[in-house]
């Protein structure tokens, strides 16, 4: 079922701020086998001129993804989660997410589009510091193939 | 933000230094862990054939992850990277054996940009496919 058109625009509200913590970091860094002195040693990060360890570029993913969840899973919206790919992601980044931010994401339909029988979706997420400043927004393409003919 | 490398050493063309990323069942796992992303997928061999993939592959964003690195370690401030796409356009599939599978990155300088940045083009390969399509980094040099 091809998804609303009327969708596109649409803001939802700003998530409860995450609060990026080192060893959270830490633990990603270690996950992606990534030995980068500046997400694990403050004073390396701060020899670089951030203010604490910074996170590996990727890491705001998994807050960024986490808010679109309610877009994603927005009843009205009705896309079919089961069928979800990701198509695309980008970042474009202000400065880097860095221990002790807090950070909430607020996120906008971007594009509904109907291709082949598969709902593309773009979303976009603002991600922004405590004091409001942007720090860094991601883009994500989901694509909900076409169901197979019952 | 203090890039190793200065904008004046580059020109259209030059290579970043290449790698390969090893990435093994063990790897998913603390990855799934680490990013919260528990798609069984990821993990569960059975499930990944249910829905029509030939074995478990790799998060999406592993491989986004992986394919950065080069930038990163070249630039030598992570926080100089100011910009970064990718598309998803094939799956690493990753074996149930010790070896896994290899995430082979190189990347170039494709544009010199303003403000002393630099768009470096990434070609992100697992067993002989293009993995990640249209993957662009923007860095700030210094």
């Amino acid at each position: 079922m091809a998804l609303d058109q009327s969708f596109v625009g649409r803001t939802y509200p700003p998530t409860a701020p995450y609060e990026v913590g080192r060893e959270k970091i830490r633990e990603f860094a270690e996950a992606v086998g990534d030995a980068h002195p500046a997400y694990t040693d403050p004073e390396a990060a701060k020899a670089l001129g951030h203010a604490d360890v910074i996170a590996p570029p990727t890491f705001v993913f998994s807050i960024t993804f986490k808010a679109a969840g309610q877009v994603i899973e927005d009843p009205q919206l009705g896309l079919d989660y089961s069928r979800v790919v990701h198509g695309d992601q980008k970042f474009v980044y202000v400065r880097p997410v860095c221990a002790g931010d807090r950070l909430s994401v607020t996120s906008t339909i971007e594009a509904v589009k109907s291709m082949a029988g598969n709902d593309i979706l773009d979303v976009r997420g603002d991600v922004h510091d405590e004091s409001g400043e942007l720090v860094v927004t991601a883009w994500t393409k989901l694509v909900a193939r076409a169901a197979e003919e019952a | 933000m203090t890039a190793k490398v200065s904008y004046e050493a580059v020109e259209v063309g030059t290579e970043l230094p290449a790698r390969t990323f090893p990435v093994t069942r063990a790897t998913l796992v603390q990855y799934a862990g680490a990013s919260g992303d528990f798609n069984p997928i990821h993990w569960n061999e059975r499930f990944a054939r249910e829905v029509g993939l030939p074995d478990v592959i790799a998060h999406g964003m592993f491989t986004m992850a992986e394919a950065i690195r080069v930038v990163t370690d070249w630039a030598g401030d992570p926080g100089a990277v100011v910009e970064y796409g990718v598309r998803f356009t094939k799956p690493v599939v990753v074996p149930d054996d010790d070896k896994g599978a290899q995430i082979e990155v190189t990347g170039k300088v494709a544009a010199l940009l303003d403000d002393r940045r630099v768009r470096v083009d990434l070609t992100v390969m697992s067993d002989g496919k293009k993995v990640l399509g249209m993957s662009r980094a923007v860095v700030q040099l210094a």
